[in-house]
């Protein structure tokens, strides 16, 4: 079975990286991307020489109630507003030494997304870093060939942002069907 | 080095083996499953297909005891839409991956035969064109009301309201689900059966320790009564009851 | 070339720069049956997408809803029963005897060997087929596997008729064996086509027996062992050579074929009677966390990536798809060999668009 990959070290040496204990994931400024990637590759401690899975996850402004503890010891229900960001997210595995996986994030602002690209580390990244960069907008530096990849070229929008809102279907004409789609928009089917 | 083409010689040997031997032994025949045992029951017309229910079930067709296709309303045997089983509580609009049902309440409820007044589906539509047989619905049903139909011939000429299955058309009696998947209604049939029986060891076990309950309440009550008594026979003003008893049976001796 | 070419296995466009015969740069283009299966999973509940997942590669459902089933099992911990365990691996196994049987007709049918070969591998796929119809009640878009179990235990008789199956397929392979594996044409055309470097292998994240044929040994039912992987003796072929050539990709399907009936025949003599599903309650919906669930599934690593917000519906639901991201290499195994190659070095690939676009 794979085991726990060590993160404190990874810290030590990169010192913009933040370790999330929530979600076990290494958080990686833009800065030292690149040069982390391919340190963790190499280098004989790791060698996380296999990229398996590179997405995105887009989140919007949100408040999340979260019960703490406060002064008097007592759980309190506090509101914090999560920051509204995209995050692209690096599975990593070893072939050599079968450990995995091992998370890291690069976080991004919504407005004007931009990442480095880990392509030129794993070439595993080269198409599902084109599928984020279709799909959720998020410009990768220094990729080698970014166009849209599942969307056609003159589309408009990425689908899968959470605030993005479908365009009029030209090719649309009545079926039965319409009236079950609206009564489930309708919201009269209570989810 | 071999023979140049001996590869192909030995791959050819193959091709004739399989070919003498599809006469011999049916494992080795391509699409015997599709195939209709004999020319006169292959329909003339599109319309000439099966039709009535259950009657597609040949043995030479390819639907299986399991084989599931589109959703059905179950009744129980009576009158249909007296002895419907769905109350309409749309669980299964709800879960529907692809939304494909639609279901209106009913505003009154109906009698059930042994069992209190319903709710019923005043519409229930599938747009078979949407559904893609998934069989969550028949999961998620509480009822056991919707289960999988192996009909296959749906075809029609309207691809729009031909395709959209109204309640009559899905309302099928529990026999005919007996026909078509015998063994997995059986088990429907049994679980129901144990959940009825469960159910009404458990009223009769609720009734059993409401009993219970009463005698105890009663047993309570009388002892308590018991120990007014007691305590009113200290009484003076009033004296105690058994004794005044005591007393008239004296007397009345 | 493309969208519509019988080769092409699907709506599956490539770009081509030929120098005569020569391809010089390749280009893959898809995306024409894209219908953002993540987008619909986002906006269902987690059950809701198990029939969907079914859909992404219509050749192996039941991995498919495996590698899903792994994923949601890690947001929640749920214990799956011991004969459920025993059932995925039997379907496992007799899913990817499906995929590679099939795999090996349409590669042959792509080098010109049309019908025979495919015919003869679609003979045996519709056996097990049948199988899956008895046990799940559809033949491809089975939809058997649930979060913590299965949906239904399969009926009486069936793992007789599926131990029949399993003792009858391995004389079927020797016939397939003899039918393919010497015949000289196969032999030229696939010997030294489409060269794929063990190093170039693992940087691009290509997996499965593809991997393996490249001379890597990566099996992630050995690595993870996910499920009860670890009970059964099985070996893992692979190259080796640490360049792997379309014969290579050919021969380790083939021989991983056998390694599955092994794991069948054992999976078959060890299963015993019990319940098939977990104590997971009816309404699925787990705290906010993370999970990364994946397994082998026949054409390579098929990961799922669940995001969990405290709400029935995933917050956000990604899919690995092994032969998108196997597909990252089409364009350097081509350059430098004929059209018609191009052609035959795709189909060792193994892709299915309906995974491909998602």
């Amino acid at each position: 079975m794979s085991q726990p990959i060590d993160h404190e070290a990874i810290i030590q040496r990169f010192s913009g990286s933040e370790w999330d204990d929530k979600f076990c994931a290494l958080i990686v400024p833009l800065s030292e991307a690149t040069a982390l990637a391919k340190w963790l590759r190499d280098d004989n401690d790791f060698l996380l020489d296999y990229c398996s899975n590179v997405t995105g996850i887009d989140y919007l402004d949100r408040e999340i109630k979260e019960k703490v503890e406060n002064e008097e010891g007592k759980m309190e229900t506090v509101t914090r507003i999560d920051p509204s960001r995209i995050e692209v997210v690096y599975h990593l595995y070893s072939m050599e030494k079968h450990t995995g996986p091992f998370t890291i994030k690069q976080l991004t602002e919504r407005n004007n997304p931009e990442v480095q690209s880990l392509t030129p580390i794993w070439r595993s990244c080269e198409l599902q870093e084109r599928e984020i960069f279709d799909l959720f907008g998020v410009n990768f530096i220094a990729h080698p060939d970014q166009r849209r990849i599942l969307m056609w070229d003159e589309f408009e929008g990425h689908p899968m942002r959470k605030d993005y809102v479908e365009p009029f279907d030209y090719e649309w004409e009545p079926t039965p069907h319409d009236e079950i789609l609206d009564k489930h928009q309708r919201g009269k089917v209570i989810v | 080095m071999n023979l140049l083409g001996a590869g192909i010689l030995k791959g050819m040997a193959v091709t004739l083996k399989n070919f003498i031997g599809s006469y011999f032994d049916k494992e080795r025949l391509n699409t015997l499953e599709y195939m209709w045992q004999n020319d006169k029951s292959l329909p003339k017309r599109a319309g000439d297909y099966p039709k009535e229910e259950g009657e597609q079930l040949r043995p030479t067709t390819t639907v299986t005891n399991y084989s599931r296709n589109f959703p059905m309303l179950l009744h129980d045997d009576g009158e249909p839409m007296d002895t419907i089983r769905c109350v309409a509580c749309q669980i299964c609009e709800r879960e529907c991956p692809p939304q494909c049902i639609y279901i209106e309440k009913s505003d009154d409820k109906k009698e059930r035969p042994g069992g209190k007044p319903q709710f019923y589906p005043a519409t229930f539509d599938i747009d078979v064109s949407v559904c893609m047989s998934c069989q969550i619905c028949v999961e998620v049903c509480p009822f056991d009301a919707i289960v999988m139909n192996s009909q296959f011939e749906l075809s029609t000429p309207d691809r729009f309201n031909g395709l959209l299955l109204k309640r009559g058309d899905l309302l099928k009696s529990n026999q005919y689900y007996h026909k078509i998947h015998p063994e997995e209604a059986a088990d429907r049939d049994k679980r129901i059966a144990d959940d009825k029986a469960a159910k009404e060891a458990k009223k009769k076990a609720a009734e059993a320790a409401k009993e219970a309950k009463k005698k105890a309440a009663e047993a309570k009550a009388k002892s308590e009564a018991e120990a007014n008594s007691k305590e009113e026979s200290k009484d003076p003003s009033e004296p105690p009851q058994t004794s005044t008893e005591h007393n008239k049976e004296e007397n009345t001796e | 070339m493309g969208p519509h070419h019988p080769s092409t296995h699907g709506v599956f466009r490539m770009d081509v720069k030929l120098d005569g015969e020569t391809v010089v740069d390749l280009k893959p283009v898809f995306g024409y049956l894209h219908r953002n299966h993540e987008k619909i999973a986002e906006n269902i509940s987690y059950l809701a997408s198990m029939p969907f997942t079914d859909r992404l590669d219509y050749f192996n459902s039941m991995t498919n809803n495996w590698a899903y089933a792994i994923a949601a099992e890690k947001l929640v911990e749920i214990e799956v029963p011991e004969r459920a365990e025993y059932l995925r691996v039997i379907m496992a196994e007799l899913t990817r005897l499906v995929n590679h049987i099939s795999l090996v007709g349409f590669f042959v049918n792509d080098l010109g060997a049309l019908g025979t070969p495919l015919l003869y591998a679609f003979r045996e796929r519709e056996k097990i087929l049948d199988l899956f119809e008895q046990a799940s009640g559809a033949r491809m878009m089975c939809n058997y596997l649930r979060f913590g179990g299965l949906r239904c235990d399969v009926p009486e008789g069936w793992l007789k008729r599926a131990r029949d199956l399993v003792d009858r397929f391995p004389k079927f392979l020797d016939e397939y064996e003899q039918l393919l594996c010497e015949n000289e044409i196969i032999l030229s055309r696939t010997q030294g086509v489409g060269t794929l470097s063990r190093d170039l292998a693992i940087s691009a994240g290509v997996t499965g027996p593809m991997l393996r044929a490249s001379g890597v040994n990566y099996d992630i039912r050995k690595v993870d062992q996910y499920g009860i992987y670890n009970r059964f003796k099985f070996r893992v072929p692979y190259s080796e050579n640490n360049v792997g050539d379309c014969y290579d990709r050919f021969m380790i399907r083939m021989l991983e074929m056998r390694e599955s009936i092994e794991i069948l025949k054992q999976a078959l003599d060890g299963i015993e009677e019990g319940p098939v599903m977990g104590n997971a309650g009816k309404v699925f919906k787990p705290k906010p966390a993370e999970a990364y669930g994946r397994i082998e599934s026949p054409k390579g690593e098929l990961g799922f990536y669940l995001v969990a917000d405290g709400t029935p519906k995933p917050y956000r639901f990604r899919v690995r798809p092994p032969s998108f991201i196997n597909l990252t290499v089409l364009r350097d195994m081509c350059i430098g060999q004929q059209v018609a190659d191009a052609v035959i070095i795709l189909g060792s690939i193994d892709i299915v668009l309906g995974e491909v676009d998602r």
